[in-house]
């Protein structure tokens, strides 16, 4: 195998084994949206990179968590509905970004990549930007996962039940900030949710707990990267949207095989 | 067993949005006791349960909490997402860790010992009022707070649960706040009740409060006169649930 594919399935292995466990509290917690908003303000992330002259990867990582915090603090008011309030922000941040790009007439930027994913093109620095990124995602993600999991089913009961419900959530939020953040190398802005949404449905119809979920999650990713990459090559598909349209096959085959028993 | 204050709310008020939700509201619970808030919708019950909590920080007035309370909550309604793999016995875990037998006698407490492994999705509204209490007491609280723990249960599985809550008081000797819409539906198993319309506007025995002018005021004759329904066939249950049925439809 070619150094290039085997960086494009490491790459893609170590965004979808993370997505998936993130992805399934993203689902019960009914926040798809959320991913969104924070993938569109990406492209603000490269040109703010790019102007401090910093990596842009780095620059990516800052305009997430800062935006997923400004959304954490604005949800508390309750003037507009947490979907508007997104929707503003989200479209918003990625218009910024494009005409940030536009005037900075010395950078040339492949918004085709950017916005669709390259990770034929993943490099051994993103590399380390992805598991360096995502490991500590996922371990933080373990010591959160009881009051999270306590706070999604109830918020308030968790709370009184003494769980650190406010710390586990400003976490969960930053933690998709960061997955965001480095996902958008290997399907690009627009389709990230889809590798948080999509593996995590997937699970529901097979899961029995809410851990068997994540991990079904984590690993029906994996299988949509690997034959989404498998499909790439056969037929030259373009590989980002080819890992997206292989999670969503998993995803109706899934649904079709009779289940033995009910839920 | 001598009864220890366990919670202390006075002279509470709050007001939301330029509109006053509680006026100078005082509450007191004790071990072994049973309060009951009772008021229309929009009295503030819920508010001043969220209060006691600790969920809700009032503008005026203190709240005292004996310190190192264990709480249980049963909080008003609760629904889990669909797409939530979740069976009973987990869900019961969520508020505190415990083993299988552990969480089968708990269940078994509040008689519900036989969904234990059924979907939370799948059981029913009174069978969710059984799990959410018996997930409060596997924390074995000294102070129950239940926001109208029998909304959406029908009216024989209310009397049943209102019996298991006054079970629960006697054997554990814990202090239990319960919030319900309806003075005629704790009678029996209250000790003490608070009615609730933003300020109390009487409190006391259950008796007592029920020939308060102001709480007759408050619910009308209509409300008093089912009162006197239940009075009357306070040994016949059979009877009463037609009568109580009858008379449900303006509550």
């Amino acid at each position: 195998m070619d150094d290039f594919l085997l960086r494009a399935l490491a790459g893609g292995l170590g965004v979808a084994l993370v997505a998936g466990p993130l992805g399934v509290f993203v689902v019960w917690r009914r926040m798809a949206y959320f991913g969104d908003a924070l993938a569109h303000s990406a492209l603000l992330g490269v040109a703010l990179g790019t102007v401090l002259g910093i990596d842009p990867q780095l620059g990516v990582i800052a305009i997430c968590l800062l935006l997923a915090l400004a959304l954490a603090l604005l949800q508390r008011q309750r003037r507009l509905a947490t979907d508007t309030l997104l929707g503003i922000f989200a479209h918003t941040a990625l218009s910024l970004g494009l005409v940030a790009l536009a005037v900075l007439e010395t950078v040339r930027v492949d918004l085709v990549a950017y916005l669709f994913g390259d990770i034929l093109a993943i490099s051994p620095v993103d590399l380390y930007w992805i598991w360096g990124g995502n490991l500590p995602v996922l371990v933080v993600l373990m010591l959160i996962w009881r009051p999270l999991l306590a706070a999604t089913v109830h918020e308030e009961l968790a709370q009184v039940e003494g769980a650190p419900v406010f710390r586990a959530r400003l976490a969960f939020i930053l933690l998709i900030a960061m997955v965001v953040a480095v996902a958008m190398k290997v399907v690009g802005i627009l389709l990230i949710t889809s590798l948080l949404i999509i593996p995590a449905a997937a699970a529901r119809r097979f899961a029995r707990s809410p851990e068997g979920m994540a991990a079904l999650a984590g690993g029906l990713g994996c299988a949509a990267i690997g034959a989404g990459l498998w499909a790439s090559l056969r037929w030259d598909t373009p590989a980002g949207p080819s890992v997206v349209v292989a999670a969503t096959l998993l995803f109706v085959l899934g649904h079709a095989i009779p289940s033995r028993s009910p839920r | 067993m001598s009864a220890e204050l366990l919670l202390t709310v006075a002279n509470v008020s709050l007001t939301i949005g330029g509109n006053s939700i509680l006026r100078e509201v005082s509450l007191q619970v004790a071990s072994s006791e049973i309060v009951a808030l009772i008021g229309p919708n929009g009295a503030g019950k819920s508010t001043l349960a969220r209060i006691a909590l600790g969920l809700l920080r009032p503008d005026r007035g203190q709240v005292w909490r004996k310190p190192g309370l264990r709480l249980g909550y049963v909080p008003q309604r609760l629904t889990v997402d669909a797409t939530l793999p979740l069976t009973v016995q987990r869900f019961v875990t969520l508020g505190a860790p415990a083993t299988r037998a552990h969480i089968q006698a708990g269940l078994a407490e509040v008689g519900a010992a036989s969904i234990i492994d059924s979907p939370v999705q799948a059981i029913s509204g009174g069978e969710m009022q059984r799990a959410l209490l018996a997930r409060a007491l596997l924390r074995e609280p000294d102070l129950l707070v239940l926001d109208e723990p029998v909304q959406g249960v029908d009216v024989s599985g209310q009397y049943e649960l209102y019996d298991l809550i006054s079970n629960i008081k006697k054997r554990r000797g814990c202090g239990i706040l319960m919030v319900s819409h309806e003075l005629h539906l704790v009678m029996a198993a209250t000790d003490h009740v608070l009615c609730l319309n933003r300020h109390v506007c009487c409190s006391g025995h259950p008796d007592h409060v029920a020939r308060d002018p102001a709480y007759l005021e408050l619910f009308g004759l209509d409300g008093a006169r089912r009162l006197a329904v239940y009075h009357h066939h306070h040994n016949h249950r059979h009877d009463l649930h037609g009568a109580v049925v009858a008379g449900e439809t303006n509550a």
